[in-house]
This record gives structure tokens, C-alpha cells and sequence, in this order.
């Protein structure tokens, strides 16, 4: 396995915190979102139910997003991935699904701070206004050039990103949130 | 700037989250073809001035594909649809007759259709 972090836990300060933050153990499960069996699976191992369209569940540090019609990524710690797919793998036995351990696929990037709205604003075609964007939304959509999904949690936005293009996400995450860069739409 | 709704997710996607793929309702003509339709499958394609439906993928979003009415000349967006469609629901002909009356006969997919 290789390390949580791909720019060892970078950060930058501007009007909003940027930190690169470890990757927590992350599965792509794909299949029939509506089965009773998919249901008790997402459960069994993240005790969230199966999200609605564009919603994130949370229970505890454990999520559950939507990322397609057929398709939900489960969050949870690090070490518990392969018990979580053992439990899949036997939940959803006969059924037709793909669970894949993509933890190490993913850079995961924190915004903190007011300005957090504001800086990923500036990245990405998404309104992000407060009333617009609130917590439990899932937002996938392009940061820049690079594809990327976005939340938001108490306290600031969690994004993900590939990790091949850690470097570029949080370079352009630090600019937009460079000091002196804020525009104050949002205030 | 096109803003088109994908109908898997329901954003309402910024055409820079969008990969187009071009006409829609082809009809594949694979091995066993004559050459005459293999060739029109494989590389020809309407161009109209008017209305056209295209495939789009949700590519930065949820990945899908479906397909868009719009009209070429004013980019007026009719009404967007699941990919796996065999011809265009009632609600968006519906969309297009009342803006361009007599378009809906011209769609080479509804050739036969009325």
C-alpha cells in the first residue's frame, strides 16, 4: 500500500486553508443502487444507507456518496478496506456488482476557513452559494482541467481528486485561496 | 455557453463538464452490412441548420451519456434524455413542435414514424 498522502500533507494559507489531508480507504461499488442486498451492504459496512441522488450519508467518520445512477463510493478507515469487501462480496454473492478498493487512486484535499466557498468558486462551474451548495450534497465536476468531487462537512469542503494530478489540484486550490485573492461574493 | 440537464443526475451541466459524441438514434449496420450502410454508419452524419439531436457524456459529472434536442442555429435547448432511448420522448417533440412547427418530421430518426 502506498502512502495516504501524495504531497506529504501539504498546506497552504490564503483567505481559506488548503491541506492535503490522508487518503481515508475509499470503495467504488457499482450496481443496482435500488436492491435490497446493495442496500444491506452499504450498511453492513458503513452503517449509512444507500444516498440519494447527489447526496452524501455520513455515520461517524464512515460515508456513503452518490457518484452515478449504478455507482456509490464507500468511505472508511484505511485498514478496514478488505473487511469491507469480504463483506460485499458476500452481501451481494449472486448478484451483479464491482467493488473496487480505490484508496490509493485518489488524492483528498481539506478547504477550511470563510473563504472556503469562494476559493473552489473560482475552480469549478458549480454555484456554490450558501442555500445552493449546503452539507449531504455530492458535487462531481471538473476543477480547472483535472475532474474532481467535492462535499461539504462542518467546518470546510473535502475534495477528491485522481492522484496523479495531486500536485496541479493543489496548486490551483492554493492559488485561488492566495491572500489578497478574495473577492467576497459570498459575504 | 450551452447549460444542458443531464437527465442521470439532474444537474444542470456547464458545457465544459460535457464531452459531445455527435448525432444520435444512428443505426449500427455491423458484419453482414452492405457497404452502402456500413458506409453511412460509419461515417455519415446530418449537419442541419435547425434542429439536431446529439449525444453528450456527463463526463466531469456522473459519466453518462444521454442525448440533447437543440437547435442548431439559436442553440435553444429543447429538452435532454436518457442515451437509452430508441426515439425521442413525447414531452420533447412535444417541446420542439410548439417552437418550430413541422421540425419533428424532418428528424431523420422519426423517419416513417408518422
Amino acid at each position: 500500500m502506498s502512502d495516504a498522502t501524495v504531497l506529504g500533507a501539504a498546506q497552504a494559507e490564503g483567505f481559506a486553508t488548503v491541506r492535503e489531508v490522508p487518503a481515508p480507504g475509499m470503495i467504488a461499488l457499482k450496481g443496482d443502487l435500488s436492491s435490497p442486498a446493495l442496500a444491506e451492504a452499504v450498511r453492513a459496512v458503513t452503517g449509512c444507507a444507500v444516498p440519494g441522488l447527489r447526496r452524501i450519508e455520513a455515520a461517524g467518520p464512515a460515508c456513503a456518496g452518490w457518484m452515478a445512477p449504478d455507482e456509490v463510493l464507500l468511505i472508511v478507515q484505511r485498514g478496514d478496506v478488505p473487511a469491507a469487501l469480504a463483506t460485499i462480496a458476500e452481501r451481494l454473492s449472486g448478484a451483479h456488482h464491482l467493488a473496487a478498493d480505490v484508496s490509493d487512486m485518489r488524492a483528498v484535499f481539506r478547504l477550511e476557513g470563510a473563504g472556503a466557498r469562494e476559493a473552489l468558486a473560482k475552480l469549478a462551474p458549480v454555484d456554490l452559494a450558501p442555500g445552493a451548495f449546503e452539507p449531504g450534497e455530492l458535487r462531481r465536476t471538473r476543477l480547472a482541467q483535472v475532474p474532481a468531487a467535492f462535499w461539504m462537512e462542518e467546518g470546510g469542503i473535502t475534495l477528491v481528486c485522481f492522484r496523479s494530478v495531486a500536485r496541479y489540484a493543489f496548486d490551483l486550490l492554493a492559488g485561488a485561496a492566495a491572500p489578497g485573492g478574495a473577492v467576497g461574493h459570498f459575504a | 455557453m450551452l447549460l444542458l440537464t443531464c437527465p442521470h443526475c439532474g444537474i444542470d451541466a456547464d458545457e465544459t463538464e460535457l464531452a459531445p459524441g455527435g448525432e444520435a438514434h444512428l443505426t449500427r449496420h455491423g458484419p453482414g452490412a452492405t457497404d452502402d450502410d456500413f458506409e453511412s454508419y460509419l461515417f455519415l452524419r446530418d449537419n442541419p441548420r435547425g434542429v439536431h439531436l446529439e449525444r453528450w457524456r456527463h463526463a466531469n459529472g456522473c459519466g453518462k451519456w444521454f442525448i440533447a434536442a437543440r437547435c442548431t442555429v439559436s442553440l435553444e435547448v429543447f429538452g435532454t434524455y436518457p442515451a437509452q432511448t430508441a426515439r425521442p420522448p413525447q414531452h420533447v417533440l412535444d417541446a420542439i413542435e410548439a417552437k418550430r412547427p413541422g421540425a419533428t418530421r424532418k428528424l431523420p430518426v422519426m423517419e416513417g414514424a408518422r
